[in-house]
């Protein structure tokens, strides 16, 4: 192990070379073309250890990892914004024809109009689609939830989207500590699933059904998908064993007595966490994993510390309801017997989240109390 | 001459966000003098742009414009010609923009021989993203997503235009924009689907990874290698080679799709 100094999106592109992938599929699109290139680099140099592929667009880039995961090839692709949007059909459907797939999003507004900045609206349109998502907060996390999104996506038969914001995380730089290749690659070992197109063994794969059919299958994905916390729990045990760290579906950081607890997911998990010593008696959850959601792991930190308020931070917008995270969490904890207020701040459009605008939610007197919902524009 | 091309430029959003070099604002001039020279009335003009550098030109413009979605400009344009035909419409795309993702409006809009003026930047590069290689690339060229150069062929754009119905399609270069302003003019008065490819430098994410040298070295390539279609009909393939032949390449007669639909429903849009 080594630590090097290195964006998100380049530990992301590290990450998938570590696992010994068989097919990079890349199509540029801002913010996530680092990844890439980088991995475009690893092939030039003849280091990455597989197929290095650039197709027409965003959607070609999906199918083809759909049809090389079919064939039983560990795959990558990456993407943001109006790419991901482009995808949706594919997205759907490698989740229904049950193919592991790995692919980063970086968090970027959708338009109208064009706008760069990290909303997370992209990849929360695609809750629905049957995709386990992660959400990273810096570029170790990334790397380190790349490499685990294998060992998920593969045992579950389910595709995984690793998240994370863009220029705040994909653009930044940090120290990150890169298992060397080796040791990565024992972690993870060869892709272990079961080819669903086999040479010799012809089939007809995902053609007209009924609605009884189907049903049985959603209902399969289902409860594949609701594997994954304890998965994730098992993968990172061991992951903890030969790398010395670990993730947890969320963490969370509650000082003894603290009523209120902030919750974000991605960049601002991180400023959240760093602004922590300075806004008195207030406690953190980072929420990791969305989907499937964590709905057992957060009401257990907030039962056992008796939480009354939860703060979100919400970088997106469903329109006509509010930040999507905050509705997740609402609906998660109605069965509580006491169940915690849970305010909702939106920075929709990808605006920052700044120290100060941390400190008048918890501190200024206008926002205790029942105030379900903060423009994050009125903070500034 | 100079106030008019002032009044079509949004001098506001000035100066514009082109690297040094780059030859997205030469093809843009070219096209406010077409423009101009055409007589059109300003406010029946509409620029539509998909995503890249050379689209930025849409904000620039003071017409009508409306920035698009990526590869998409032709199906949004098709929209606003079918419901407004009496409009001028100029598309502008760079060439992974148009012949990648877009390919597929590029040769439906054709097949329809749609009176919309394609104005298709080629730096042989997705500039606005660092560089990497697009269906115009050359084969053995150098981008961010092929560093040993890509393998693939690339389209002959405008090849592929006239398979798929296009009735006009020209070739020009920055390195000559009177005769590209001269292109651009013919394909805005002929009626039906026109592409003008005009062969542009992009010397930050193409020219410097392909040691093609500074701007200047670009254009004077360009315009070396460049051989009119007069000359060229006399020459054999051997002289041809690495040339690139520009003028109008063909100009075809056959309906137009927007008049024959509505004198379909029994309206005549002349
Ligand atoms: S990257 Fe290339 S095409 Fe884009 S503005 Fe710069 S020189 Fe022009």
């Amino acid at each position: 192990m080594a630590f090097e100094i290195m964006s998100g999106s380049q530990a992301a592109a590290v990450a998938v070379q570590r696992t010994g992938i068989d097919l990079v599929v890349a199509y540029p699109i801002t913010p996530q073309t680092a990844i890439v290139e980088t991995l475009a680099n690893f092939d030039a140099r003849g280091e990455l250890g597989g197929e290095f592929v650039s197709v027409e667009s965003e959607y070609a880039a999906l199918a083809c990892c759909y049809g090389a995961a079919a064939a039983g090839a560990r795959v990558f692709t990456a993407t943001a914004s109006h790419g991901l949007a482009y995808m949706h059909e594919v997205i759907h459907w490698c989740s229904g024809a049950r193919v592991p797939v790995v692919m980063a999003n970086v968090n970027r507004t959708i338009g109208a109009p064009w706008c760069l900045d990290p909303d997370q609206g992209d990849s929360l349109s695609q809750r629905d689609t049957g995709w386990m998502q992660i959400y990273c907060s810096g570029a170790q996390e990334v790397l380190d939830t790349v490499m685990q999104a294998y060992l998920l996506s593969e045992e579950l038969l389910l595709p995984c989207m690793v998240v994370f914001d863009g220029f705040y995380i994909s653009h930044t730089y940090e120290a990150v500590d890169v298992p060397d290749e080796d040791s990565a690659r024992a972690f993870i070992g060869p892709p272990s699933f079961e080819a669903q197109v086999k040479p010799g063994s012809p089939a007809n794969l995902h053609g007209l059904t009924t609605g009884d059919n189907q049903v049985k299958l959603i209902r399969n994905r289902h409860e594949a998908m609701l594997r994954a916390p304890d998965l994730f729990k098992t993968i990172n045990s061991k992951f903890a064993e030969t790398f010395g760290r670990s993730y947890g579906v969320i963490d969370s950081v509650i000082p003894p007595g603290a009523k209120t607890v902030i919750l974000a997911a991605g960049a601002t998990a991180e400023t959240v966490r760093w602004s922590l010593p300075k806004l008195d008696n207030t406690g953190f959850i980072q929420l990791r994993m969305f989907r499937p959601f964590p709905r057992e792991e957060i009401c257990s930190v907030l039962e056992t510390h008796g939480v009354e308020k939860v703060v979100v931070i919400d970088r997106n917008c469903s329109t006509g309801m509010g930040g999507i995270f905050a509705q997740e969490l609402r609906s998660a904890v109605y069965d509580l017997n006491n169940p915690p207020a849970v305010q909702d701040i939106i920075l929709a459009g990808g605006i920052d989240l700044t120290f100060e605008m941390l400190e008048s939610i918890i501190k200024e007197d206008k926002y205790q109390g029942q105030v379900e919902q903060i423009w994050g524009v009125d903070l500034k | 001459m100079e106030q008019l091309t002032q009044d079509f430029l949004r001098t506001k959003k000035l100066p514009h966000i082109w690297c040094p070099g780059c030859g997205n604002g030469i093809v843009t001039a070219a096209l406010v003098r077409a423009i101009e020279r055409t007589g059109f009335d300003q406010k029946d003009v509409v620029i539509v742009s998909g995503i890249g550098c050379s689209s930025r030109a849409a904000g620039y413009l003071n017409f009508n414009t409306l920035h698009t979605t990526h590869g998409r400009a032709l199906a949004f344009a098709t929209g606003l010609k079918m419901a407004r035909p009496e409009l001028k419409l100029f598309v502008i795309m760079g060439d992974g923009d148009c012949s990648a993702i877009g390919g597929n409006h590029f040769i439906h809009s054709a097949r329809r021989n749609i009176d919309l003026n394609a104005i298709v930047v080629n730096n042989h590069i997705y500039g606005m993203t660092g560089g990497q290689h697009s269906p115009l690339t050359p084969t053995g060229k150098k981008a961010t997503t092929a560093p040993g150069g890509t393998l693939e062929p690339a389209f002959d754009l405008l090849k592929l235009a006239r398979g798929a119905g296009a009735t006009f399609g020209a070739k020009g270069n920055a390195a000559q924009p009177r005769q590209l302003e001269q292109l651009i003019i013919r394909a805005a008065n002929h009626k039906g689907f026109s592409v003008v490819e005009a062969l542009s430098p992009c010397p930050i994410a193409y020219g410097r990874r392909n040691k093609l040298g500074g701007a200047v070295d670009m254009l004077r390539e360009m315009k070396e290698k460049s051989i009119s279609v007069e000359r060229a009909a006399n020459m054999d393939e051997a002289e041809l080679e690495d040339r690139t032949i520009n003028g109008v390449l063909f100009s075809d007669d056959a309906p137009e799709y927007a008049e024959a639909y509505y004198r379909s429903i029994g309206k005549d849009i002349g």
